[in-house]
């Protein structure tokens, strides 16, 4: 365990859509463009999800004009039975800003926007070995959802 | 998965003190409130505070306060103070010699075991206490 406090980052951010102009600093600290993601998976994830769409969001946190975080999400209907929700897909915070309120802020706002579309439940999906993140969303008061995600090598 | 009454001591105390906010509180103090051995309980509070998530003050007056970081500190983190978690009868898995039975019976008790950890590794006293506010 890590019993040091964490800095607070001195809170000056901007949250608004993502600009294409904003993808080449997202890729500097998405984890997954440093592993073996596809090098048009950015330029594809925003034109699914970035411009003004109605049930997509793709927002990007900027403080002191820099790029520090962003956030994916959309409303999906009756998937699994379920009445329309938000999802959360994709969540990423600087790793040298974290723990500072950037990733909260960016949920709030995600949630402002399933709300304000009468959408009244949020979900993601996570890796299980994802502890940080599956950790933030705990914090946020999400819990386990009624489904189970199962999967086969095929 | 059946806690050792030692480790939920241990939750109790931690998670009663992270609530206190920094205020101390005596050992008879929590050993009232839930009903339990203060013997028991004063050996508890000696591994929390030699793991630093409490601080004791000796003397007249003396207690505990709690002195981790709420944060960073997880559900897991204080139960293995106490004990490893695993399933129980399910420790030697990965032994040689297991038979079929034994081998499909471990594929399904992985996942258990694996979802139940990944759950107390991404639940910290913070969030703890949320879920305490809410009630």
């Amino acid at each position: 365990m890590n019993n040091s406090q964490p800095s607070k980052s001195d809170l000056a951010i901007h949250i608004r859509r993502a600009k294409e102009t904003d993808l080449p600093a997202i890729k500097t600290f998405d984890e997954r463009s440093n592993k073996d993601a596809n090098p048009r998976y950015w330029q594809e994830m925003f034109t699914r999800y970035g411009d003004d769409k109605t049930k997509q969001l793709f927002l990007v946190c900027e403080k002191d004009t820099e790029i520090v975080g962003f956030i994916i999400g959309e409303i999906r209907d009756w998937e699994f039975g379920s009445h329309p929700c938000g999802w959360i897909f994709a969540l990423g915070v600087r790793p040298d800003i974290r723990l500072g309120g950037i990733a909260t802020s960016l949920y709030t706002a995600m949630c402002d926007f399933f709300r304000k579309a009468g959408v009244q439940k949020v979900r993601t999906m996570l890796a299980r070995q994802d502890i940080d993140t599956h950790s933030f969303f705990r914090s946020q008061g999400m819990m386990a959802g009624p489904y189970i995600q199962l999967e086969k090598d095929l | 998965m059946k806690l050792q009454q030692s480790t939920l001591l241990g939750l109790y105390a931690v998670l009663e003190l992270a609530k206190a906010d920094g205020e101390q509180l005596s050992a008879a103090a929590i050993s009232d409130k839930f009903d339990v051995s203060i013997n028991h309980l004063a050996k508890v509070l000696r591994i929390l505070v030699k793991a630093g998530l409490l601080q004791a003050a000796r003397g007249a007056g003396g207690g505990y306060r709690f002195s981790g970081n709420t944060k960073r500190t997880t559900l897991m983190d204080v139960i293995e103070l106490f004990e490893p978690v695993s399933i129980e009868g399910f420790e030697n898995y990965g032994q040689p010699h297991q038979t079929d039975v034994e081998a499909g019976l471990a594929v399904a008790l992985v996942e258990i075991s694996e979802m139940m950890q990944a759950t107390l590794r991404s639940i910290t006293l913070r969030t703890m206490l949320k879920i305490m506010e809410r009630g």
